[in-house]
């Protein structure tokens, strides 16, 4: 398989802070990755700089073979991203989101308008297709966002925490609708969780990043012999010293976690 | 095109939608009109002023597309907070695209109000000078609304959360309104007041619109339009140039 992302000494500073410190890592055309590591370890400056959003102090990026200092605007056709916060318009109706973005992504009308019932039909929500966003639930919400991002069949999709704050049915139902596109869109998904279980139970591969450096990657196996652990929850805290959901939350997370609450 | 067609749809129609939005932002210039019109009334016309409702709807209307106008550009703040700036930004467009949108989809909402306001006015006894001046006057509405929603998209572009929004009200909005001849003439006013509405870009949008609705200008209306444009396309360059930098 071919590599799609390549990600080669990349180095992002703030203030002279390094964020994140000579990370390299790639990931594998059609796989599950997952992007662990504490909060606070680089993970969403990783993802903002990979999509474009951030620019790196230094370092090589390949994203299906275009950088994305050089030409953005390829780069941001080859993925589709959902987000840590919701990024839906509450104002408009599932079926408006879902065609501003095609609309953005310059898709023509009638591809448009067939991918975008294929999709909602594939995420269950063509029934509420004229729904506002805003009545909708949590786990609908995120069901949307996936299904906009397939819609210019990006080839790598990124989910950043894809399933925080759902509950456990949600959670899995979301991964089996993530699983299936996996297969039958032949999509690259790039992801990060705080649930260790699910980056257990799906990714095909795994890099762990703390204080903006990749401690480890590798195949679930290859990290529980590193480790010598039995789990990847064990293995996470033998490599970062510390357990995921422990430590201690900045008051930025709990206002979003509150946020998230009060709107879901 | 395309692209910049659909970002003003949804300006549109989120403005459509929430009517509790769009009564709620009538409610001020209303209450000014009623409270002041009726109030002063009487006395600028002892003063010989003439008609105070005929003077003050102008600033009235250029008021409520200020406020109307820089919240819809400050809405960038609110967009990026909660995540929908995001989905424009990761999108193959250029931002100056996604800018010029907006702008055109806030001052499209801006003039819509200032023109409701227009109509409402004529019911507390406002009567426009002529129907051809009032299309003339159309524009300055459209140009204090770009205007206003570049400046609030730049303002938006440079804080980093929602904090110093009181302090944008209280120490930018509200004296470029106060401080505007929106209330009262500029004439015979201590020269430091005069100088300080001669910089003031809302001034010149009052005048023009007192010029079209009112027939009072001060300043002139060739004078009102040519500047108020120059300061229009400077602040959609500051505004395009800093949403450009800006980062998520």
């Amino acid at each position: 398989m071919d590599d799609i992302i390549i990600v080669k000494d990349l180095v992002k500073e703030f203030d002279g802070i390094k964020a994140v410190d000579k990370i390299s890592f790639s990931v594998k055309a059609g796989e599950i990755f997952a992007f662990l590591g504490p909060n606070g370890a680089g993970k969403s400056t990783t993802i903002k700089i990979l999509t474009t959003l951030l620019k790196p102090t230094s370092g090589e990026i390949l994203m299906k073979g275009y950088d994305p200092a050089i030409s953005p605007d390829k780069v941001r056709q080859t993925f589709g991203i959902v987000f840590q916060d919701p990024s839906l318009d509450d104002e408009l109706t599932a079926f408006e989101n879902m065609e501003f973005h095609g609309i953005l992504y310059h898709i023509p009308k009638e591809i448009r308008k067939k991918r975008i019932e294929q999709l909602l039909k594939i995420v269950e929500l063509w029934e509420r297709k004229n729904d506002f966003v805003k009545n909708f639930s949590g786990g609908m919400k995120r069901r949307l966002e996936i299904a906009r991002g397939l819609l210019h069949h990006p080839s790598i999709l990124f989910l950043d925490e894809p399933t925080l704050g759902l509950d456990p049915q949600t959670r899995n139902h979301i991964w089996s609708y993530i699983k299936d596109l996996n297969t039958s869109e032949g999509v690259t998904v790039f992801f990060t969780t705080h649930y260790m279980e699910e980056a257990e139970r799906v990714a095909n591969r795994i890099a762990i990043i703390d204080h903006g450096k990749i401690v480890a990657q590798g195949s679930l196996q290859d990290l529980k012999k590193k480790t010598k652990t039995s789990s990847l929850e064990d293995a996470f805290i033998s490599l970062t010293g510390k357990d995921i959901r422990s430590e201690h939350i900045s008051s930025m997370e709990q206002m979003r976690m509150r946020r998230r609450m009060f709107r879901r | 095109m395309k692209v910049i067609y659909i970002l003003w749809l949804r300006q549109l129609k989120r403005y459509y939608r929430s009517k509790a939005r769009m009564i709620g932002a009538l409610g001020q210039p209303l209450l000014f009109l009623v409270a002041l019109g009726f109030g002063f009334g009487p006395i600028y016309q002892k003063a010989g002023g003439g008609n105070y409702i005929q003077f003050l709807t102008p600033g009235i209307i250029a008021m409520s597309i200020l406020f109307i106008a820089t919240f819809s550009g400050i809405e960038v703040i609110w967009d990026r907070e909660f995540g929908f700036l995001k989905e424009t930004l990761v999108a193959p467009v250029s931002r100056f695209k996604i800018m010029i949108g907006r702008t055109i989809g806030g001052a499209t909402v801006s003039v819509l109000q200032g023109i409701i306001v227009l109509l409402i006015s004529t019911l507390f006894g406002f009567r426009p000078i002529s129907i051809y001046l009032l299309f003339v006057s159309l524009i300055f509405m459209i140009l204090i609304a770009t205007l206003f929603t570049a400046v609030g998209t730049a303002i938006a572009c440079l804080l980093t959360d929602m904090h110093a929004f009181q302090l944008i009200i209280n120490f930018f909005i509200m004296p470029l309104f106060f401080l505007s001849g929106a209330l009262f003439p500029l004439q015979g006013l201590p020269t430091a007041f005069t100088f300080i509405a001669r910089i003031n870009p809302l001034a010149y949008g009052v005048d023009g619109l007192r010029a079209t609705l009112a027939n009072s200008a001060q300043f002139g209306i060739f004078t009102d339009i040519i500047i108020l444009s120059g300061i229009t396309f400077i602040f959609l360059a500051i505004g395009s140039y800093l949403f450009s930098k800006m980062q998520v």
